[in-house]
């Protein structure tokens, strides 16, 4: 079979991935397994997407533990590993923590890298490297042809896991003269300067982290306050505390909430106006360096033209549920840029489809969803009625994919007549009208207290139920496990 | 984050001064709906408080229309404030719907925060309120 013999060429496919990183890895794989006629491209020379770059002060912000309470090679082991990629195969497994040196419960960016070639190679990926997609266009039999450095390639469906790494800058009057995120400099060149990053997000944080050594003073400024009691219980707080103790101790960094209202050369350096938010005001800056840490945009090149409807001021595009666009049928996305299907957001908690621990998952539903549209009759397991309570509790209590993506992806079932559906985006469950199902979902409330919710869908009627949490998070115990079967039984 | 811009055309925040919107805009994310798609759902609860920027969108009830929504409409703050699942299905009625979304939990402290919106909110229901009044009696 074509998709399975190594560096595919150009040539016609059932499906075409773009991309080399852990998004375009993961489907890869997920489409391999499924035995689909795929070729992958990738502009790199080498797997590893966005890591073999940044972040640029080395370590990632999610954790990878090498020991948990669970073996790695378990399915439960992945929640206490958020980096590695999923397998069926014990042996392809947690091969991200293997490689770490375990000086930090995160991993570096070369441990990253080290971990996904592994995988790569181990489950035979076949990748055709250097090759550059290039541009797009639609025949008029629906395929899709993406013109590459090495040629056309033919496909039904596209999935691009391109990242969001193309430097994005908010509109600010004089910000396109200052350096991005990825224009960074050497650490040490910074040294006894004043530096003023814009953007409190993540990369604003690195930096100031990364610039605290060096800086004379740093200021890292947005309309936004930062919501330390939101950041505590998140993984990013790595980053993100120690320059907010040196603002709040006074100790040379600053913490603005403001609007920048421009941006100019000095000649020395650069003078920047703005409006305080949070504490009204006009405040003047001069600083020697600037760096805008506003953020990334998936590098979609010519897809707009070709009706793919962006979101997030064009930084990602909008997306299904099964991360097909919303407006051009067979292009698919993989990868970061999946945050792109929003989900129900339920009680405002956003996917983690931005991060390896939550796209992996997406992945393994886009191939199975892929493999749907192209004709494959989708396997349902039948399942006794009385059955389907425990189905649904130990996934409550096990399921690694209801855990990474709460309130996201749920486990659903038929009820009319009793089967598992599997895990499938939320979304598409409370959507998807005729038959009779339930799902569970894991989910967090505004006290971040974690609980099982069941979604019902009967008659075309959706009814939300939500279970108590467990100090233990024991959610397959016999107090759920007897409401699940109400819930179930109930007309 | 939305474009600032976005917002300033939008009645609902026309109060707001330009640092303002900017903070205000850093909380939204804004959203895509192809036609047909459904925003909120008629017996959920927990979810997001939504603004239309583009298109329109119908208001179902037992999949019958009972309103229809337009820029600078917003929906879903009832669920978020009584706490009480939606009373009814949105879905997008153009060929693409655009909002302004914020998630639930931030509705509450966005009022306090900027007491301008919640009396333009206020306003809004008031008048669906009068109207609706008016039609049943």
């Amino acid at each position: 079979m074509v998709g399975l013999s190594r560096e595919p060429g150009p040539g016609d496919y059932d499906v075409v991935v773009v991309g080399s990183g852990p998004g375009g890895l993961q489907t890869a794989y997920c489409l391999q397994r499924l035995g689909i006629e795929h070729a992958v491209i990738s502009a790199d020379e080498a797997p590893g997407g966005m890591f073999r770059s940044w972040p640029i002060f080395g370590r990632l912000l999610s954790w990878s533990k090498p020991d948990a309470p669970y073996e790695p090679e378990s399915r439960e082991y992945e929640w206490h590993d958020h980096n590695s990629l999923l397998a069926d195969e014990p042996e392809l497994r947690a091969l991200v923590p293997q490689q770490m040196d375990r000086s930090y419960a995160v991993p570096t960016r070369e441990e990253m890298v080290a971990g996904h070639t592994a995988f790569a190679t181990r489950a035979g990926i076949a990748v055709r490297y250097g090759c550059r997609w290039e541009a797009t266009r639609r025949e008029p039999d629906g395929r899709l042809v993406l013109e590459t450095s090495e040629g056309e390639y033919r496909c039904r469906a596209a999935v691009f896991a391109i990242g969001v790494t193309q430097p994005w800058r908010s509109p600010i009057p004089g910000i396109e003269a200052v350096p991005h995120y990825a224009d960074t400099r050497e650490a040490a060149s910074y040294g006894g300067r004043r530096v003023f990053v814009i953007g409190k997000r993540n990369s604003g944080f690195e930096l100031a982290d990364g610039l605290l050594p060096w800086a004379r003073q740093l200021v890292v400024a947005s309309p936004s306050p930062v919501r330390a009691e939101v950041l505590a219980l998140s993984t990013v707080r790595v980053r993100y505390f120690q320059p907010l103790e040196d603002a709040v101790v006074g100790g040379g960094t600053i913490a603005l909430d403001a609007a920048i209202e421009s941006i100019e050369p000095t000649g020395e350096g650069f003078r920047i106006r703005a409006q305080g938010t949070t504490q009204p005001g006009e405040l003047v800056f001069e600083t020697d360096d600037v760096i805008a840490a506003t953020g990334f945009r998936a590098p979609l090149l010519d897809l707009p033209q070709l009706g793919v409807v962006t979101v997030a001021q064009g930084r990602v595009p909008a997306l299904t549920p099964f991360f097909e666009s919303t407006s051009a049928p067979g292009v698919f996305f993989a990868g970061n840029a999946t945050q792109g299907a929003a989900g129900l957001r339920r009680d405002g908690v956003v996917s983690t489809s931005a991060a390896v621990q939550g796209f992996r998952y997406n992945a393994r539903i886009l191939a199975e969803h892929l493999a749907e549209r192209l004709g494959r009759r989708r396997t349902r397991a039948q399942v006794e009625r009385s059955e389907l309570p425990l189905l649904l509790a130990n996934a409550l209590a096990r399921s690694p994919e209801l855990w990474a993506q709460k309130g996201y992806l749920a486990r659903a079932v038929s009820l009319d007549e009793p089967a598992d559906e599997g895990v499938v985006p939320l979304e598409h469950f409370v959507d998807e009208r005729g038959t009779d199902g339930a799902a569970v979902t894991v989910e967090l409330d505004r006290e971040g207290r974690i609980f099982p919710a069941v979604y019902l869908r009967r008659g075309g009627r959706l009814r939300i139920e939500r279970l108590d949490p467990h100090p233990l998070h024991a959610f397959d115990g016999e107090p759920y496990r007897r409401s699940l079967a109400q819930l179930v039984e109930s007309g | 984050m939305v474009d600032p811009g976005t917002l300033a055309r939008l009645s609902l925040f026309a109060s707001l001064a330009a640092p303002q919107l900017e903070a205000v805009a850093a909380v939204l994310d804004d959203a895509s709906f192809p036609r047909g798609a459904r925003v909120i759902r008629e017996g959920l609860d927990g979810e997001a408080f939504y603004v239309i920027t583009a298109g329109e969108a119908a208001v179902q009830i037992d999949g019958q229309e009972r309103a229809r929504l337009r820029p600078g409409d917003f929906f879903g703050e009832v669920s978020i404030l009584t706490g009480d699942v939606t009373g009814a299905d949105v879905v997008a009625e153009t060929e693409e719907l655009r909002c302004v979304v914020l998630a639930g939990g931030e509705l509450v402290p966005l009022l306090l925060a900027y007491p301008a919106l919640a009396v333009q909110m206020l306003t809004t229901s008031a008048r669906r309120l009068q109207s609706a009044n008016l039609w049943s009696g």
